[in-house]
């Protein structure tokens, strides 16, 4: 049985059929946001709001004109952001750009060597979203009891880090994912650090409900290939998950049966 | 009078109405989110709201990121 179709990934009560989602960011320009976007097979895809270049390039095309809002779930992020009113702030004009749009990708950074989240401001920040009525998808460290304390306040999804945000080392501690994702009662997201398509597989079948990248898809050399890959190595972890893997043994154990054998 | 526009000083004519500097700019029809001294200004009330003297304004937009 490979029947996908009814495994979904529900935020903030939507359904979507693909666990991967992706950001829009470091592409050559808007044709090659538009095809890796495409071929990542992605729903929602991840913004950044920034100051309007005033009086250059009026007929310039607008991102939200490649990836229109009524075919993607636009989540609007607060990158750059390091305190957290500057995060809400981000947050707020979001919804304004987007017709009171609720979901958004919180993040507030700690340090610009390791982009980091501040914790301690990110809590801060999700409270206040969470009470103006935001649907919060926070970016996280892979701290198990932060990531419940996340939940608890009403955040929609945890995304705990794999490794810093670019650095493509993949998920350094697998435990603490599967400590996370065991404890969870709203979607598992890794969201930084994966480097390749294995990292993305590795998320999945450790039960991540999805996994959200940028750089390894963006920076690869051929960037389509890699969202088709990326694309293909979650639905690959997703299934694996699913169907149970067999335990891990130290000694080998023969595929062929002994039974019948005439040496 | 003068006004502050993300960050750069700017100067229009008194009772000036957000909606007018939107079209100044060339930014009439785009899809932009605007605050003044750090509040929202909701998009319906762009007509109405008139510039004040030192009105600090960030024009926003969205762009590629991750």
């Amino acid at each position: 049985m490979t029947d996908n179709r009814d495994d979904l990934l529900t935020i903030a009560g939507k359904t979507y059929r693909s666990r991967l989602l992706v950001g829009t960011g470091k592409y050559k320009d808007f044709e090659e946001t538009r095809l890796a976007t495409e071929a990542s097979g992605a729903e929602i895809v991840t913004v950044a709001i920034r100051r309007s270049n005033i009086g250059q390039n009026p007929g310039e095309p607008n991102l939200l004109d490649v990836l229109p809002p009524d075919r993607y779930t636009i989540l609007p992020n607060t990158a750059g952001c390091y305190t957290a009113k500057d995060a809400v702030r981000t947050c707020r004009l979001a919804r304004e750009l987007l017709d009171g749009h609720k979901l958004v990708k919180l993040e507030v950074l700690g340090d610009e060597k390791t982009l980091y989240p501040d914790l301690p401001a990110t809590l801060e920040a999700a409270e206040t979203l969470v009470k103006e009525g935001f649907d919060v998808m926070v970016y996280t460290s892979d701290d198990p009891i932060l990531a419940k304390r996340f939940e608890e306040m009403g955040c929609v999804a945890v995304m705990p880090l794999a490794a810093p945000i670019g650095s493509g080392l993949g998920i350094q501690n697998k435990y603490n994912i599967l400590t996370i994702v065991e404890n969870a009662r709203v979607p598992i997201l890794v969201d930084a650090g994966v480097g390749t398509a294995s990292d993305a597989a590795i998320a999945m079948e450790l039960g991540c409900d999805g996994v959200l990248m940028n750089t390894a898809i963006a920076g690869a050399k051929n960037p389509v290939l890699m969202a088709s890959a990326m694309k293909k190595a979650v639905e690959a972890g997703r299934e694996a998950f699913r169907a149970g893997r067999i335990p891990r043994k130290r000694y080998a154990s023969a595929s062929s049966p002994l039974d019948g054998t005439f040496f | 009078m003068d006004i502050i526009v993300n960050g750069e000083p700017a100067s229009v004519p008194d009772g000036t109405t957000v909606a007018e500097l939107i079209e100044r700019l060339a930014l009439g029809g785009k899809r932009i989110a605007l605050e003044i001294n750090e509040d929202i200004v909701p998009r319906s009330q762009y007509g109405e709201r008139r510039l004040m003297p030192g009105d600090r304004l960030e024009i926003v937009h969205a762009i590629g990121g991750g």
